[in-house]
């Protein structure tokens, strides 16, 4: 995609082993997501439909994160602010057009896409932390925009009514869950593809020397901003979703920190700036919350995530990866 | 504009300008770790808050002035300060991690301090009386309550020592100069990380006074931290970054603009006015509204 718009170079030479490597991915991909999908279905519980739910917006969301923050070094605290754009564009979307969740969730890509745009051609010629700061100023401005746009409910919430069931579906939960694990395999995809071609080594070089990489000839602010503006559409289309599966969204839970907090602890507890790294940080982080909301209080739940970000960061700054990777 | 609106502006422009008493002393302890030293502290804001919280639980707990109760809560906090600041240069200024794991590090500290203020109290908003909080002085047509007028000048205070501290002292100077060059320090026999130390506990010191101030003004709950992130990185970054004279300017500039806003138009669309604020600043002027481009 952003590819074709990179100067072009002579391809890889081991490239047979490459698409090997990614054709064995789709296919442990799909494996996985039928493994999934059937065993839940045996299973049977609608509970299990929602935690997985719980556990694959979080893998969308993480690895949103890490194709900005992973691999190009630039800190997007607004986690939480692009998630609750996506989320109220479906809203807008249906109260105005009707529309439901599919066509909801690309019009959030959009939206997430131009939203990242326009705060990253602002302040992405700055210094990293600017970037970081506008991000989090974006989650406020968006959020008392909602609260005052009575047309989306304002700041009293809006109500979705979800339909019983669809179609070939046992449940609208497992139909729901189906769509989050879809969009969890194509971000997971997009992120492995960003960082197995040039645009992944750009941003790579510019994680590790922005100067250098400019001056060498790395397009650092086109990358940057292709960089920006996938991670906003990813972020936004974890959220699109967000008011079927809860049915009511109110400004306040769809802008919870908890969003914007995670999205940073679970790649780094993973491993940022590995495709792998976000999933295994989603995965652990998201199911231990999911089991610690049913036993202990969510404050003290989102407590402890707050201290593992902070101890991990500081002890083991490559996450989990690096523990087996010696660098 | 007829003579009730002037009023109801004039008014505005004042309130506004004793809330920027406040915001100034949030921003200056930022202008110090944001500023000098370059250290990226996020969770300023929240430990401004969780100053806040401790001084009305220190002020009813002793039946203290609060502005005394942040005053000795300063003490603390510096010392927290400093532990913060070891822990942040053993795990990541030394290893050349501050950009992304240092950053990571402070969004996370703020979440901590955020969520345990809400185990701690729980969710609601907290407040304090003190004997003056229902006396106002009318100039004219103008009104300064002295719940505004009183923080107003003790946080104007606390900026106004810490000034002549940086400029009078040698340790000031020192901070100062571990800013510009912290190799040059070392050449004259004074430890930079030691400055840095001792700086970065100042600033959090000035963040509970801050608090403390805020405190008295108005009611704070554990998720003010949030609004006042974007308020006071604005602060900051408008006045200039390390200059405590622009950071008051700025401060002044932003309380006014954002309480004539809250005024005319609503105090639910102010948090908008303070990004947006921000926004506008870092994408037109990043230097500062007084800087030039280094």
């Amino acid at each position: 995609m952003s590819d074709a718009s990179l100067p072009l170079a002579p391809a890889p030479a081991a490239l047979p082993r490459a698409s090997r490597g990614h054709l064995a991915f789709w296919l442990g991909a799909l494996v996985l997501a039928g493994l999934l999908f059937f065993g839940l279905r045996a299973l049977g519980n609608d509970y299990a439909y929602f935690a997985g739910y719980f556990i694959l917006q979080y893998v969308v969301l993480a690895t949103a994160w890490n194709i900005l923050g992973g691999y190009a070094g630039y800190v997007n605290f607004g986690a939480a602010g692009f998630m609750a754009a996506g989320a109220y564009t479906a809203i807008a979307l249906r109260q105005s057009t009707g529309l439901d969740l599919l066509p909801g969730i690309l019009a959030a890509a959009v939206v997430g896409a131009l939203l990242g745009l326009g705060t990253g051609y602002l302040t992405l010629r700055l210094r990293g932390v600017y970037f970081s700061i506008a991000t989090l100023c974006l989650a406020v401005v968006l959020q008392t925009l909602v609260v005052n746009w009575d047309y989306v409910g304002g700041s009293r919430g809006a109500y979705v009514v979800r339909p019983r069931e669809v179609a070939p579906f046992v449940s609208y939960g497992e139909y729901l869950f189906l769509v989050m694990l879809g969009l969890a395999i194509i971000a997971v995809g997009i992120a492995r593809t960003v960082e197995l071609t040039r645009l992944g080594r750009g941003l790579q070089a510019i994680r590790d020397n922005e100067r250098a990489a400019e001056a060498v000839g790395v397009p650092t602010m086109r990358l940057k901003l292709v960089a920006t503006a996938l991670c906003g559409a990813l972020m936004a289309v974890a959220g699109a979703p967000l008011p079927y599966y809860s049915g009511y969204l109110n400004p306040e839970a769809a802008f919870s920190l908890a969003y914007a907090v995670n999205a940073i602890a679970m790649p780094l507890i993973g491993g940022a700036g590995t495709w792998a790294g976000p999933v295994i940080g989603a995965v652990l982080l998201a199911s231990l919350q999911q089991a610690a909301t049913v036993t202990i209080s969510s404050a003290l739940n989102l407590w402890i995530v707050g201290w593992m970000l902070v101890i991990f960061v500081a002890v083991a700054p490559r996450g989990i990866l690096g523990w087996f990777r010696r660098r | 504009m007829d003579g009730g609106d002037l009023i109801l502006l004039l008014n505005g422009v004042v309130s506004g300008l004793l809330i920027g008493g406040i915001y100034a002393a949030a921003a200056a302890g930022l202008a110090i770790s944001f500023g000098m030293l370059d250290i990226v502290n996020i969770a300023h804001p929240a430990l401004m808050v969780a100053g806040g919280f401790l001084t009305v639980l220190l002020g009813t707990a002793l039946g203290i002035d609060p502005l005394l109760a942040a005053l000795l809560l300063a003490v603390p906090f510096y010392l927290l300060g400093t532990a913060i600041y070891a822990m942040y240069h053993h795990f990541f200024e030394r290893r050349g991690d501050e950009a992304l794991q240092g950053l990571a590090f402070f969004f996370g500290v703020m979440f901590i301090i955020e969520v345990g203020l809400v185990m701690a109290f729980g969710p609601e908003q907290r407040f304090l009386d003190p004997a003056y909080a229902y006396v106002t002085l009318r100039l004219g047509e103008v009104d300064v309550p002295l719940r505004m007028l009183v923080p107003g000048l003790f946080a104007m205070a606390a900026i106004g020592a810490l000034w002549l501290f940086l400029r009078r002292s040698f340790t000031g100077l020192a901070i100062a100069a571990v800013a510009q060059d912290a190799e040059a320090l070392r050449l004259m026999a004074v430890n930079p990380v030691r400055i840095k130390r001792f700086a970065f506990g100042l600033s959090i010191a000035l963040a509970a006074i801050a608090g403390g101030a805020l405190v008295v003004v108005q009611p704070v709950e554990p998720s003010s931290g949030q609004v006042f992130i974007g308020r006071v990185f604005a602060v900051c970054i408008m006045g200039g970054m390390g200059s405590l004279p622009g950071c008051i300017l700025a401060a002044f500039l932003f309380g006014v603009v954002e309480n004539v806003t809250a005024t005319f138009y609503g105090p639910s669309w102010s948090p908008a006015v303070a990004f947006g604020w921000l926004l506008l600043v870092l994408a037109f002027r990043p230097q500062g509204l007084f800087g030039k481009l280094a």
